[in-house]
């Protein structure tokens, strides 16, 4: 039997958090689990992700791999699978680890599931399709590894490991297959908790009209401890807020307490990133909007009103 | 600057058949509405630094309407590969595919969009990066050809990314990075005069198009439990009252 090979994605913070589900995933499979992480901050992270369940860690902090987006890595994976030869390596269904997977196929050319909420073995794994109303269990055939990419927050991140080997890996990368350069980062400044981690989330939609109407939905998370805005893939789309803001299938999967959906009709790319919410509050004037359907607690009426009246019925509350 | 654009023909509403599969012919279907970001920026890069752009589009009979779309929004020629074999095609065998298709042209960009709105893999194009032996950008906003190659603006989880990278290079284009056209009239009526290449997986000397994934038992998600809907004056002190519930306020 081999290896269960997650592919961990690391920063100079540590590993990011979703790499530590991932690690959850494979302990499952009761096999060897070996963790590689490229990247300044990947010998840091080691011991993180020992304690998650990695009994190897491939490491190397070689600035390349942040230097340029997905070649380095690819090529690096595909030589410790050729060395090594895992049964399945799992990746996070996130932009970076999703060009390494793709990359990393056309080397293995053995199969890919994205999407993924759960994996039972190497040859097994479980999806969520239309918005996650259908469950799909897809048996995973052709050359190991299989390759599989798993949806963040699908599964809670558990210590219990130990210490991890660490081995450091070659980052001999060839000049040809560097590929593109970062140049430049811009980081946005935001204030208040991420998205991923508020306890209350307050979010808004098409039905916001504007780029304007967001303030609205800012004054109601500033009476929250712990909220923070977020938005539907047609006010991204719009332009009325950046990408980071976007819940869904593309763009972040949100689990907080509490879920408030404004002006947001709840299509299934929408209801991917929130459902798993722990309740769900929905405002929306059309009595018809799918999002009424998913909702603990849906209101048919206008948010312009209705947002206001709520921040000051809290502010009222709290003596505020 | 030529650019080869990935198009993909998807289902107005996602069914699944008996059989598992997505449904793909003898229902409404339309050009990804994914895809037309990537067109668009194609159009605008080529109106601008002068070449061509060609549509690369797999899929059944039905998708030739997607091409044709492609070409009534600018698009110079469109190239359809048809093969009954392909029903069903995993995600190695479509950039396999894509990648000898996209080989039979000179070109310095391939455009994608960053994941179809029928299966959100997200990887085709990346993979066939990696056949073509090119780099990539996913994900990006803008690109300029600067010094023999390319400057792009990829979207990151809190901000965006510069890129400098050498042509030809694949790219996945973000929804709302550019603003699409609609075919005019005079689109329509000469995207019917445009040329659209036809070719079976012998014409591109594939012939391994084993599938690797099976889905065994398809099953409906544990239902939501029906929540309550008010209106009226009742529903601000409701949910502020489910707020104070959840301990949050």
């Amino acid at each position: 039997m081999g290896d269960a090979f997650v592919y961990a994605e690391v920063s100079a913070e540590g590993p990011k958090p979703v790499a530590l589900e991932l690690l959850a995933h494979a302990r499952g499979f009761g096999m060897p689990v070996a963790a590689v992480a490229l990247g300044p901050g990947a010998t840091d992270s080691a011991r993180a992700l020992g304690e998650h369940g990695a009994g190897t860690v491939y490491a190397s902090d070689d600035p390349v791999f942040a230097d340029h987006p997905d070649r380095p890595a690819a090529h690096v994976l595909a030589g410790l699978v050729a060395d090594h030869a895992p049964d399945v390596v799992l990746f996070a269904q996130t932009y970076d680890s999703r060009d390494v997977a793709g990359r990393l196929q056309a080397r293995t050319g053995s199969t890919l599931m994205a999407n993924a909420t759960a994996v039972s073995d190497p040859r097994h794994a479980r999806a969520e399709i239309f918005g996650g109303t259908q469950v799909v269990e897809v048996e995973l055939d052709g050359p190991s590894p299989t390759i599989v990419l798993l949806r963040p927050k699908s599964i809670a991140a558990e210590r219990g490991g130990g210490d991890a080997e660490v081995v450091e890996v070659d980052a001999d990368v060839p000049d040809d297959v560097r590929g593109a350069r970062v140049v430049e980062r811009h980081e946005e400044q935001a204030s208040g908790p991420r998205l991923e981690d508020a306890k209350v989330v307050i979010a808004g939609g098409r039905g916001l009209g504007g780029p304007d109407a967001f303030a609205l939905l800012d004054e109601l998370a500033a009476s929250i401890d712990g909220a923070a805005v977020g938005a539907s893939r047609a006010a991204v789309d719009a332009g009325w807020v950046p990408y980071s803001y976007q819940i869904g299938q593309t763009g972040k999967t949100v689990k907080p307490e509490v879920y408030v959906a404004a002006g947001i009709s709840g299509a299934l790319q929408h209801a991917v990133g929130m459902k798993g919410a722990r309740r769900i509050v929905a405002i929306n004037k059309d009595p018809d909007a799918p999002i009424l359907a998913m909702a603990d607690l849906g209101v048919v009426g206008d948010l312009f009103q209705l947002v206001p009246a709520i921040t000051e019925e809290i502010r009222r509350r709290r003596g505020s | 600057m030529d650019v080869v654009v990935c198009t993909k023909y998807v289902p107005t509403e996602t069914t699944l058949g008996p059989d598992h599969l997505v449904v793909r012919s003898g229902v409404d279907g339309m050009l990804d509405p994914g895809d037309e970001y990537g067109l668009e920026l194609a159009l605008q890069l080529t109106e601008r630094h002068g070449g061509e752009v060609a549509v690369v589009s797999m899929g059944p009979g039905e998708a030739g309407t997607a091409i044709q779309r492609a070409l009534a929004m600018g698009a110079q020629r469109g190239i359809h590969v048809v093969d009954p074999a392909l029903r069903g095609a995993d995600a190695l065998v479509t950039s396999r595919v894509l990648a000898a298709a996209i080989g039979r042209a000179p070109f310095d960009l391939v455009v994608a969009g960053v994941e179809s709105t029928d299966g959100y893999t997200g990887t085709v194009p990346v993979t066939v990066a990696e056949l073509l032996g090119l780099p990539s950008v996913t994900a990006i906003r803008s690109l300029e050809p600067s010094d023999g190659g390319a400057r792009i603006e990829r979207m990151t989880e809190g901000g965006f990314d510069v890129y400098e990278t050498p042509l030809p290079v694949v790219v996945t284009v973000t929804a709302g990075a550019v603003e699409p056209r609609y075919p005019s009239l005079k689109g329509i009526m000469q995207a019917k005069q445009k040329p659209i290449e036809r070719a079976s997986l012998a014409d591109l000397g594939i012939d391994d198009v084993t599938t690797t994934q099976r889905v065994t038992s398809v099953s409906d998600a544990p239902a939501k439990q029906g929540g309550e809907v008010v209106q009226g004056d009742e529903a601000v002190p409701r949910i502020v009252d489910l707020l104070a519930e959840a301990k949050v306020i």
